[in-house]
């Protein structure tokens, strides 16, 4: 259907947002490559800054916090994933039943993805994730068990339900709203034939998902690899590089240590970190979004 | 789409000069969201009432947010803030570079605290002025210091801590004989451990910069202190610091807490504490090595060098800071509450005197000294930090390793052994060592 | 839908969806209820759920303290700004994405998405020096643009796909009858992308609402938006739950009824063509 005047036309519209983001990115991106060559602590000034050639890059990946930074991004990004997808589907398929209250119901489960990150960190950890006056330790106490100390004892573990409870609504609103596309003859069918429950889900539901959950993976990961505030917020990162994350990482090395070179460096090794996982994301969406 | 931009562009111009061209000078205020500050811009009517041309616009923010907003900013000289609130750790090393501006029309100037004015002056300027300053100290429950058959003394020995805070604690019941900052950072645990340590002789550097966690002080402070919040402190105490501290204390969990001596007045306060007429005050204790591991801060006004607009700064600074705002606050909302730990006049007053921590919060802040901080001779100023631009860094990573060493992920010697090997190689890296 | 439920598998299908959304959703109802608490209430033992004094001082401390309307105008000039924007550009290139592919479009696309990957912190300095060289500091422009940017990639992609599920022939037909290219989008395209449009809308406002790194490190009076107004109230000396719990419902609560009232929109059109 292009003809190639759609297709010049094409070339025109696109052209303003590419530019700007080309713009966006370029800009940044030189000086944070002008940057990660020098000495430059932010504190000494720009006047003192040195070039020291690729010595930032080799500063931090030698930094054993590094390696650890790397594990726990794919921990994070990883758990986060798997309960959102697994659990979203299960809210999506409940919230798709013929129930009473579906309205308010679904309202409740879409709340938290509008509620700021910070805050909901913020909430999580002095409300309920305190070991003395958290809501979480009164319930342990209540039953007779030793109140959990989540920061000190499963810090990650801790940020994974921070971050999969804000992230959970929004695969469950777009299973939902593909469950509800399901053809409803589909289900009655299915039903008729009195096909069992697991076989329906199985052979049905699921290759009807199979778009869906490519499409929550990418958005969500793209998000997910940048997990900053609900670490700064809980933990800082730690205790020791527990929950230090390469965005955090960074942040340690720009703004705790003000070495603008060492956070240009660490910047660049992220950037090239998320354009793999990028990569690698274009072949799975790249072959379940092609229709 | 240009058009839309231009027009964009223009409605937000427009949108600004309406709201500045009434303004005759506007100065923007860096500031942290502690009480004492938030207290001062609800008094602000006072000052802007004599100075009728200068408009104030207050930046209130979370202290980690805005030390790393103000040191961005005056590090590029962006020129976004007129006024910072910065402390005894910003103040030398901005002063020397020439960061600020050196203050001149100070109230009285000669009426403050010898021990904070001299960690705010830099070849004898004075680079800020002291808004409120505080030392460490303990704060305990008579009730059950008696329950335990105990007698807090004045001047406390770590080891009488470490017993007392043994009998006072009671699991059973959620109360923990002390309760200490154990929050990897390094204004929160490292500032403890660090004033902590020096009382038992051990120091970050030696005078050639090498750093000295192999030593066996070090060894000795961070072992007494795990041992400590293991044996009575509360669940969850590597994640606690001062404001989880003051919650627990105030809630009744707490024995003993040796923290800052501002949070005095919020425990005795019948408002926020369940414990308000149950607490004393001790000095921070010592191991008999003639140091006490108390620290010194001091809350402190600046002005960014090469502002427009530094007469109306200074103004302004200058009132913040005067006994006049004292007078004013004590006459508004009771001496209690008026900026503590900056003038000598301030604890001359009889009136002042009735405020049950007033004595000890002024002999906490003169057992501080700054420029000797340590029982060795050390090459850095500043009792719980190293004034030098690379301890931020260092005190974060330090930080994290001590309080993995409080959660048990480390021993204490492989925590000692990581905090060594990376100060040495930041401070190599740095060029302090050659 | 269709299926018909027994009345009795309706019950207890109704029961346990409602358990688990009710402890999706309990965190929030916690942190409201608690903004209501008195300091020493809000963190009693055992935890008060309805026996205690229920006040409103938070409410008029935070008020007293911080001038709550204008940071909430300000997240919504912000958000906005950045949102009308981002249709702008967006839904041109959109449309060329969809109906005049290259072969190129999908790489482009996916290339548009990994600028988002780019940590914020590490380039805090370089865009402080760029900023600072435009005069951006505190400019409602400033901050728009770089929201506006931001979300771009987002906002394009799920323009895209719902683009792309338009039937071209209905296109054709237009053309044969003789539209221009403007006609085209404006009086055919549009009005069946509707939904797709306005969700897009939707979750790029919800998007630059909550973004609080950009809006913290660039902003201090006049352009600061409701991110900044949580900051001064997290972790100050002294008690402070119940304050935070009240700042964070005033912050959270334009943004939580905007969603609640349109998330028949938002669920309509949220799919990023994932559905089909």
């Amino acid at each position: 259907m292009a003809t190639s005047e759609t297709r010049l036309a094409g070339r025109i519209l696109a052209a303003p947002s590419i530019l700007l983001l080309l713009i966006w990115m370029i800009v940044p991106l030189a000086l944070t490559v002008y940057f990660s060559l020098l000495h430059y602590n932010l504190l000494d000034g720009y006047a003192q800054s040195s070039f020291t050639g690729v010595n930032n890059f080799y500063y931090f990946i030698k930094d054993p916090a590094f390696l650890t930074s790397i594990w726990n991004t794919f921990v994070l990004v990883g758990s986060v994933l798997v309960i959102t997808v697994l659990g979203g589907i299960g809210m999506g398929l409940l919230l798709d039943q013929d129930i009473w209250g579906q309205g308010p119901a679904r309202i409740m489960v879409i709340a938290p993805f509008f509620v700021m990150a910070t805050v909901s960190a913020l909430i999580w950890k002095n409300l309920f994730m305190n070991p003395i006056s958290g809501l979480f330790a009164w319930v342990s106490t209540s039953f007779g068990f030793t109140p959990i100390d989540w920061f000190t004892d499963y810090p990650m573990v801790a940020i994974i339900i921070i971050v999969a409870w804000q992230w959970l609504p929004f695969a469950a609103l777009i299973f939902m709203t593909a469950l509800q596309s399901l053809d409803g003859e589909q289900k009655d069918a299915a039903q008729m034939d009195g096909a069992p429950p697991i076989s329906y889900f199985a052979y049905i539901v699921l290759p009807h998902l199979a778009r869906p959950i490519t499409v929550v993976i990418l958005i969500e990961s793209i998000f997910l690899l940048g997990i900053f505030a609900e670490i700064f917020v809980t933990t800082g990162g730690g205790p020791g590089l527990a929950t230090t994350n390469l965005p955090f990482l960074v942040y340690r090395e720009a703004l705790l240590k003000y070495d603008v070179g060492g956070a240009a460096a660490g910047g660049l090794i992220a950037v090239v970190i998320a354009n793999i996982v990028s990569i690698f994301l274009t072949r799975l969406v790249g072959k379940n979004l092609e229709s | 789409m240009k058009r839309t931009l231009a027009f964009l562009a223009g409605t937000t111009a427009l949108a600004l000069l309406s709201t500045t061209a009434y303004a005759e000078t506007k100065l923007t205020i860096g500031t942290v969201n502690n009480g004492d500050m938030i207290r001062m811009q609800k008094l602000t009517d006072d000052f802007t009432k004599s100075n009728p041309d200068i408009k104030l616009e207050w930046v209130t923010l979370e202290e980690n947010v805005l030390r790393q907003k103000v040191t961005t900013d005056i590090a590029t000289k962006g020129g976004q803030f007129d006024v910072l609130t910065i402390g005894t750790y910003e103040v030398p090393i901005w002063g020397k570079k020439g960061w600020l501006v050196p203050l001149t029309k100070i109230d009285d100037a000669a009426d403050l605290l010898p021990a904070i004015s001299g960690g705010l002056t830099v070849d004898g300027k004075l680079y800020a002025a002291p808004f409120y300053g505080e030392s460490s100290m303990v704060m305990y429950r008579k009730d059950l210091m008696d329950k335990a058959g105990l007698k807090m003394p004045d001047a406390p020995t770590w080891k009488f801590i470490a017993e007392a805070a043994a009998k006072m604690t009671d699991k059973a019941t959620d109360t923990y004989g002390v309760c200490l900052r154990g929050k990897a950072g390094w204004g929160e645990n490292v500032a403890f451990i660090t004033a902590t340590a020096n009382s038992f002789g051990a120091r970050w550097f030696d005078e050639k910069w090498h750093p000295q966690f192999d030593s066996p002080e070090w060894k000795a402070a961070l072992d007494f202190y795990v041992k400590l919040l293991k044996d009575s402190g509360p669940p969850g105490a590597a994640g606690n610091g001062f404001n989880e501290n003051l919650a627990l204390f105030n809630a009744g969990k707490c024995g003993m807490w040796i923290d800052a001596t501002v949070a005095a007045s919020f425990v005795t306060n019948p408002k926020d504490s369940k414990v308000a007429d149950k607490v004393g005050f001790a000095l921070a204790p010592d191991n008999g090595l003639g140091k006490r591991g108390n620290w010194l801060w001091a809350w402190s006004l600046a002005i960014p060098a090469g502002s427009q607009k530094a007469e109306a700064a200074e103004k302004f600074v200058s009132w913040a800071t005067s006994k006049h705002y004292t007078e004013l606050v004590a006459s508004k909302e009771g001496w209690a509450n008026v900026p503590p730990g900056t003038r000598s006049s301030l604890y001359a007053n009889a009136e002042y005197a009735k405020v049950p921590f007033a004595k000890m919060t002024l002999d906490s802040i003169n057992a501080a000294d700054p420029v000797h901080p340590t029982v060795k001779p050390v090459p850095y100023t500043g009792v719980q930090f190293v004034a030098i631009p690379e301890f931020q860094g260092l005190g974060t990573t330090v930080g994290q390793t001590f309080s993995a060493a409080l959660a048990g992920k480390m021993t204490v010697d492989e925590a000692l052994k990581s905090a060594q090997d990376t100060v040495t190689a930041e401070m190599t890296k740095a060029g302090y060592i050659k | 839908m269709a299926r018909r439920a027994t009345f009795s598998r309706r019950v207890t299908m109704t029961a346990i969806t409602w358990v688990l959304a009710f402890a999706i959703f309990f965190p929030i109802l916690w942190m409201i209820q608690t903004s209501f608490k008195s300091e020493l209430d809000a963190f009693a033992l055992p935890p008060k759920f309805f026996n205690f004094h229920w006040t409103t001082e938070n409410y008029s401390v935070v008020q007293d303290r911080s001038d709550y309307f204008r940071f909430a105008l300000n997240s919504i000039i912000l958000s906005g700004g950045a949102t009308l924007l981002g249709l702008l550009v967006g839904i041109p290139a959109a449309w060329s994405m969809a109906f005049a592919p290259t072969k190129n479009t999908k790489q482009v696309l996916l290339w548009m998405l990994s600028t988002k990957m780019m940590p914020a912190t590490g380039v805090l300095i370089p865009i402080y020096v760029l900023y600072q060289w435009l005069g951006w500091f505190d400019t409602h422009i400033g901050l728009i643009i770089i929201l506006f940017l931001g979300n771009l990639p987002i906002m394009i992609w799920m323009l895209y796909t719902y683009f792309k599920e338009i039937p071209g022939e209905i296109l054709e037909a237009a053309r044969m009858d003789g539209a221009t290219r403007w006609k085209e989008i404006v009086y055919v395209l549009a009005p069946m992308a509707v939904p797709g449009i306005a969700s897009t809308v939707l979750l790029n406002v919800i998007l630059s609402w909550n973004e609080a790194f950009w809006t913290l490190n660039l902003t201090t009076t006049t352009a600061a938006p409701l991110t900044a107004f949580i900051a001064s109230y997290s972790s100050p000396e002294g008690l402070f739950w119940a304050k935070l719990s009240a700042a964070s419902t005033l912050a959270v609560a334009p943004i939580l009824i905007l969603g609640w009232f349109s998330q028949k929109q938002l669920v309509r059109g949220l799919t990023f063509g994932a559905v089909k």
